[in-house]
């Protein structure tokens, strides 16, 4: 099995024969015994770390939950700064959830139904592996975009029935934030934890309606005033 | 204000963080990778505390005490028992998302060990959504965060044997940079990664907060003991959580029989499969008759692993099984305020040793243990630095360390490291594993004092300053054979056995001779090891 691994602007090819084995598993081979200049980030090997997260092909796998074919082509996870070969700046991780306030201001004690806990079950799984980042195609047009991770786990405190108090988060995610989205859903399958961000982003955007904000970009040129709260 | 500089990001590390800001202090967590990285997201079962009426804290202590085979210390534990609900209440009230029983309740489950169902979940990712949580919490309270920051050495004014900061390498520059601080808190984990590919543990799992610790005067405990998981996969050691045995899995052997008490403590149930697979070749864990639908529920990542990994899927099949080597039980000896026996270095989570987990830790005791003690420590730590500012005296340590990093690419490299820490797992995994030898470990010592004098041969490849993962690998390997000729040693000294160490040729407890701690440490470079009670 031949791949081909981007380093830098060039393309590097690795044969091995090795079958029906993780990528991370190819990876750690080549690092190990062929060439240990080849860099990457990993950890658990199973899924929850979310430090090898790449492109294959052009889209976003976890190399520990990936097997390789013959011919695949391995490149670092896109919008981040490239620091060498598959390893990417992850500055941006904790710049995001700092921006949107994505945390707990105080979460009461007492009773929670299973359906309630379970309607932030999924959102809870983020394993923070940047790979819904990597395919949203904002970062193209705005690198400031509080982006999808991010605005899942605003909304995942936001509907969280023990939080005391959202407001702020929701006022942190009204610029560079909901609005900036486009909803092309790019995020969603390419979620190793089957979390779809554009439909949190869809919820926030209408908690943010029913709260009195409005969409900025549709107040641009339109010349209509309903009178709503202005920020 | 005192600060106070946290080496590691794991669930200890960023506890401590939380506790010492509220205590005033400046906050530094210095980390070799993102903090939501840590070995913590690993951890799937719980966290155990005594909630409602149908159980109570004396039987949290009995049951932590017994599993612990003499080792654990009574008051510590009591401690952490006592503390437990507080424990919980607080990682509710900082939102972590707890799993719910019908009644509206956090829902807990029995693990092994256990009286009573305590071990309060969520989901089987526990750990995940705790490290996650405390890390927002980080960000909220304004905690700095250094990553990309390999611990080298402890910077310590040897006069005085009083910590002053450490120095790292900066991964992604090359570059060798110290930290200075009032107190010094290692939360770097255990040093399970040394069983390499039969560990259950991350990769980073490396120790190099106990031997830097050790290399800088402090005391280890309990070395030798290493909890071995029962249920890993059998190709590729990825943990099965011990919930699915909670939840009601079975343990079965090449017969399709039934062999041991499921639910008895890990040291009991790891020696019995192991005893299992020597005599019939295979064992397998079957939960097929919990249900699709509780599987799904209960336990998604088993189902996902067990087919990514072994190509089965246990809704339908037995999921074939070895036991692995998963926590260290042993480490960095320190007081009832967490400091070790270096001044001003504190040590917490399972890189420290709290005497909480004795010989055998329970399921469910070691996130309780590193919110209890993350939150004791992390404000003992500023309490010392405030009332004991450190001095900026110079320190030999970054110099020392900068020509480290820098004679370290000229090593000659006519040996292979990987391949030599391949061997060290292997040899591990079948000597100091779950069934020891006087023979066998001094084999393995033989072994390790080897790869010392041969290190100079080894070295890093890759000689590139940006970035080098090769140099890290290399610098870990040796924390690893420092820690190994530790452990190894402890394991040769205690001519008995007791809880995860079991010695073929002295199968019983010797508590006249052996009922005290394990104490290691180093003079001048040498190893020492005492029994101290």
């Amino acid at each position: 099995m031949e791949i081909s691994i981007l380093r830098g602007e060039e393309s590097q090819a690795y044969n091995v024969e090795l079958e029906n084995i993780t990528l991370l598993s190819v990876l750690n081979h080549i690092k190990t015994k062929i060439d240990p200049t080849l860099t990457f980030s990993h950890g658990c090997r199973s899924g929850v770390c979310g430090s090898c997260a790449v492109r294959v092909n052009g889209r976003e796998q976890l190399m520990c939950e990936y097997k390789p074919c013959d011919g695949d082509v391995i490149e670092p996870i896109r919008n981040a700064r490239v620091i060498r070969d598959l390893v990417v700046d992850t500055s941006s991780i904790e710049r995001f959830i700092s921006c949107a306030n994505a945390w707990s201001e105080g979460s009461r004690e007492g009773c929670v139904s299973e359906e309630e806990a379970s309607r932030i079950e999924t959102q809870t799984d983020c394993i923070l592996c940047g790979s819904c980042y990597s395919a949203c195609p904002v970062y193209a047009v705005n690198p400031d975009f509080i982006g999808p991770f991010a605005l899942t786990r605003v909304w995942r405190y936001v509907n969280d029935v023990r939080e005391e108090r959202s407001d702020g988060k929701m006022a942190a995610v009204q610029t560079n934030g909901i609005w900036d989205c486009t909803l092309c859903g790019e995020c969603v399958p390419v979620c190793p934890q089957q979390i779809a961000p554009v439909q949190d982003i869809r919820m926030l955007r209408n908690k943010s309606g029913m709260m009195g904000y409005s969409d900025p970009t549709m107040s641009y040129g339109g010349g209509l005033d309903f009178g709503g709260v202005t920020f | 204000m005192a600060k106070v500089l946290i080496i590691g990001s794991g669930g200890a590390g960023l506890v401590s963080a939380l506790s010492a800001s509220e205590a005033g202090a400046e906050v530094i967590v210095a980390s070799k990778t993102l903090a939501t990285r840590s070995q913590t997201s690993m951890a799937q079962g719980g966290m155990n505390a005594v909630l409602g009426s149908d159980d109570a804290i004396e039987n949290h202590i009995e049951d932590t005490l017994r599993s612990s085979a003499g080792l654990g210390d009574e008051s510590q534990i009591t401690f952490m028992c006592e503390r437990a609900p507080e424990a919980l209440r607080w990682c509710n009230s900082i939102g972590l998302p707890f799993s719910r029983d019908e009644s509206g309740e956090i829902a807990r489950r029995r693990l092994g060990g256990a009286s009573a169902p305590r071990a309060c979940y969520a989901q089987d990712y526990t750990g995940l959504k705790l490290l996650h949580t405390l890390y927002d919490q980080c960000l909220k309270a304004g905690v700095e965060f250094k990553n990309d920051r390999f611990l080298l050495n402890l910077s310590v004014d040897e006069s005085t044997n009083r910590v002053l900061g450490a120095s790292f390498l900066h991964v992604e520059t090359g570059e060798v940079e110290e930290i200075r601080a009032d107190a010094v808190i290692l939360a770097t984990g255990g040093y399970g990664a040394l069983y390499g590919k039969h560990s259950t543990n991350s990769v980073q799992a490396s120790g190099d907060g106990l031997a830097a610790a050790v290399r800088a005067g402090a005391r280890l405990a309990d070395m030798e003991f290493i909890q071995f998981h029962p249920t890993a996969l059998k190709g590729s050691s990825i943990l099965i959580s011990e919930s699915a045995r909670g939840a009601g899995g079975y343990l079965l052997n090449a017969e399709n029989e039934r062999f041991t008490d499921e639910l008895a403590s890990r040291d009991v149930v790891a020696r019995a499969i192991h005893d299992e697979i020597n005599r019939g070749g295979s064992v397998y864990l079957d939960i097929r008759h919990l249900g699709e639908a509780f599987i799904n529920h209960e336990l998604p990542q088993e189902r996902k692993l067990a087919q990514l990994y072994e190509g089965i899927d246990p809704v339908r099949e037995r999921i074939p099984i070895k036991p692995a080597a998963h926590y260290s039980m042993g480490g960095i000896e320190v007081n009832d305020d967490c400091m070790s026996s270096v001044s001003g270095l504190f040590a917490v989570g399972e890189c420290a040793n709290h005497k909480t987990h004795g010989a055998n830790r329970l399921g469910g005791n070691s996130l309780l243990e590193l919110v209890v003690f993350g939150r004791h420590c992390g404000a003992k730590a500023a309490e010392y630095g405030t009332k004991n500012p450190a001095s900026l005296s110079d320190n030999p340590q970054l110099a020392k360390d900068t020509n480290f990093v820098r004679g370290v690419m000229y090593f000659t490299n006519q040996i292979d490291f990987y391949q030599k820490q391949e061997m060290l797992a292997n040899i591990f995994y079948n000597n100091v594993g779950l069934v020891r030898d006087d023979m066998g470990l001094k084999a393995v010592l033989g072994a390790i004092r080897q790869m010392q004098k041969e290190l100079p041969f080894m070295g890093p490849r890759d000689k590139s300053k940006v970035c080098n993962s090769n140099l890290v690998e290399f610098i870990e390997f040796g924390n690893k054979v420092e820690l190994a000729e530790i452990i190894v040693v402890s394991a040769i000294s205690r001519v008995e056995s007791r809880g995860a160490h079991y010695r073929l040729d002295a199968p019983i407890r010797n508590d006249r001779m052996f009922g005290a701690h394990t104490i290691t440490w180093k003079e001048d470079g040498v190893l020492c090891a005492d029994f101290i009670q």
